[in-house]
């Protein structure tokens, strides 16, 4: 891994990093990578990936029309709103 | 001694007998929190009108219909912070969330309330649930209870000192990857997983939804089954939560050990074990030896590989469910910035702490083309491998029993600046999230003055063993009722 790396996952999370955070970042990641590298070790050839521990398979309910919350009171939360929508800053 | 280091059962009985009110356990609670907690940090915030006006309803279900009222009405309570509440501010733990009062409750905190439970507050965590000493909270560090020099273990840490300082009777924590087991061990006090399914996950701020259970914190096992048993159970909120009966948990309290056979893993006692953590688990299994329980050594083979496929698979789902935390729907709002990635990027780097940053870069990289196959694949693959080991052993035995934790508590700031340091204290209570199994850990002894616990792990929905021999471990060491030095006046 290296500093363009961790840049790139940074701008991808948004997350938003100064220069020395990325710097601190680089050198836990590797550490953390290297340790999980682990896996490589383990003969996986003969299992399938976990998909639900307990075995759940497509859970289905009745479609049918139930209370919800109202508009406000989902929007109760937002810092910036208006008419009963969201406000945000231009996507640029 | 304090009415709050009594057991359920026993206030169940002072109440309908009008010996003691709910009002008067919750002034109590409230009152201890305001003299203890300052030194101790378990509290987020207290909810004092929500307790009274619980409180005196609870006083008139007593009154009308003593036998009636469950287990719980009228017993002082508070939840970990990553349990929505409605009307009472939840925060997780994170910057991000401050302010933020969710406009409805978690099926748990509405079973609670439905079983006339007392909520007297929310309780500190690591942000977002993630970290093993409570110490990444934005907010407070929370201390043990025992050794105020000492982390309580996380990331349920508020809710294990709440119970272990006589704060609240029982609080409601959430385990990824051993958070309530890992502090329930370190203060004291009992800490039920239940298996992956059992207890509804609606309304629990998410950290790994593959992972995360909600369940009890207590100072005994049949307080751990009595709050167990009210929030358990299949929730239409809820797809993941199974719709298999829960049954009659109380049955497996007074059973005994007698005919049990109880596997202990060779994997878990490998080097990094405590040797006074090693002591109480030798002396747990004598005991439970002597009631007539047969012990057998069994192996777990993948038990090497589970912490790494763990921060694997726990890092991907966080960086998946944390992209919702974007500043728009919830948070303080960005006036400066002049694009929307601005704005996201602003309100993420204000709103998320280190470990919090370090996880989502990490399951972002996890999840990166390229990189998808050698990690998460190869992961979720070994989480088989895992489940698998657990599956052939419990073919040969009831439950397992291990250590909670290779040590006892940590000093605060000695694993901070070591991400995996940190990580290795989850080395042996993973393993039972990755396999969606249940667990229970119970007070065993001391070390070094430290409390230590035993793990008992089940069978998937095996939490009826796992009370079993959790009530056997509880009752032959006797040590629910000692209270830290400083906490029972």
């Amino acid at each position: 891994m290296d500093l363009a790396q961790v840049e790139h996952l940074s701008r991808l999370a948004r997350l938003g990093l100064s220069p020395e955070e990325l710097q601190t970042l680089l050198g836990q990641l590797t550490a953390i990578v290297a340790a999980v590298d682990k896996l490589q070790e383990a003969d996986v050839s003969s299992v399938d990936p976990t998909a639900q521990v307990g075995g759940l398979y497509d859970v289905m309910r009745a479609d049918e029309v139930a209370p919800s919350l109202e508009a406000e009171q989902a929007l109760a939360n937002a810092p910036r709103k208006e008419a009963g929508l969201l406000r945000v800053p231009a996507i640029q | 001694m304090t009415l709050l280091g009594l057991s359920i059962s026993e206030l169940g009985r002072r109440l309908r007998s009008r010996e003691v009110s709910a009002r008067e356990l919750a002034l109590e609670a409230l009152d201890r929190i305001a003299r203890l907690d300052p030194a101790v940090g378990a509290f987020l915030r207290t909810t004092e009108e929500l307790a009274m006006a619980q409180a005196e309803a609870a006083d008139r279900w007593l009154a009308a219909d003593p036998q009636g009222a469950p287990p719980l009405c009228g017993i002082p309570v508070a939840h970990k912070d990553v349990l929505c509440t409605s009307g009472v501010e939840t925060t997780a733990g994170s910057r991000i969330l401050e302010g933020f009062v969710p406009p409805y409750d978690a099926t748990v905190v509405a079973r609670m309330a439905a079983a006339g439970a007392v909520v007297v507050g929310k309780l500190n965590c690591d942000e977002f649930a993630m970290g093993s000493s409570n110490e990444n909270s934005a907010y407070q560090a929370t201390v043990n209870p025992w050794d105020h020099t000492r982390v309580p273990g996380g990331s349920s840490g508020g809710s294990a000192a709440a119970v272990a300082a006589r704060l609240a009777c029982a609080t409601l924590g959430s385990d990824t990857g051993g958070s309530i087991r890992l502090p329930a061990s370190f203060c004291g006090v009992v800490g039920v997983k239940p298996s992956y399914g059992r207890v509804s996950r609606y309304g629990l701020i998410a950290f790994a939804s593959s992972l995360d259970q909600v369940g009890p914190l207590t100072k005994t096992v049949e307080d751990s089954q009595l709050v167990l048993s009210a929030i358990a159970g299949a929730d239409p909120h809820d797809s993941t939560a199974t719709t298999e009966p829960v049954g009659d948990l109380a049955a497996a309290l007074h059973q005994g050990v007698q005919g049990l056979r109880l596997g202990v893993p060779r994997e878990y006692l490998a080097a990094g074990v405590g040797a006074g953590v090693r002591e109480v688990l030798d002396q747990a299994c004598q005991r439970l030896e002597r009631e007539g329980a047969e012990l057998v050594e069994v192996s777990l083979p993948s038990t090497e590989y589970a912490l790494a496929a763990y921060y694997v698979i726990a890092p991907a789902e966080v960086s998946s469910n944390l992209a919702r935390m974007d500043g728009v729907r919830f948070g303080r709002g960005e006036p400066a910035a002049t694009s929307l990635v601005e704005a996201y990027e602003s309100a993420r780097h204000r709103g998320f702490g280190p470990e919090v940053r370090r996880r989502i870069a990490l399951g972002t990289y996890v999840l990166s083309s390229g990189y998808y196959d050698a990690y998460y694949l190869r992961a979720q693959k070994v989480r088989t491998l895992v489940a698998q080991d657990f599956a052939r052993v419990f073919q040969q035995v009831d439950a397992l029993v291990s250590p909670t934790a290779p040590t006892a508590a940590f000093l605060l700031g000695e694993r901070v600046a070591d991400p995996l340091a940190m990580y290795a204290t989850d080395a042996l209570t993973l393993p039972a999230n990755l396999a969606g199994l249940a667990g229970i850990s119970v007070p065993a002894g001391f070390a070094e003055g430290l409390p230590v616990g035993v793990q008992v792990l089940g069978p998937y929905l095996g939490e009826a063993v796992c009370l079993r021999v959790a009530a056997a471990v509880e009752a032959l060491s006797d040590l629910w009722h000692q209270a830290p030095p400083g906490t029972d006046g």
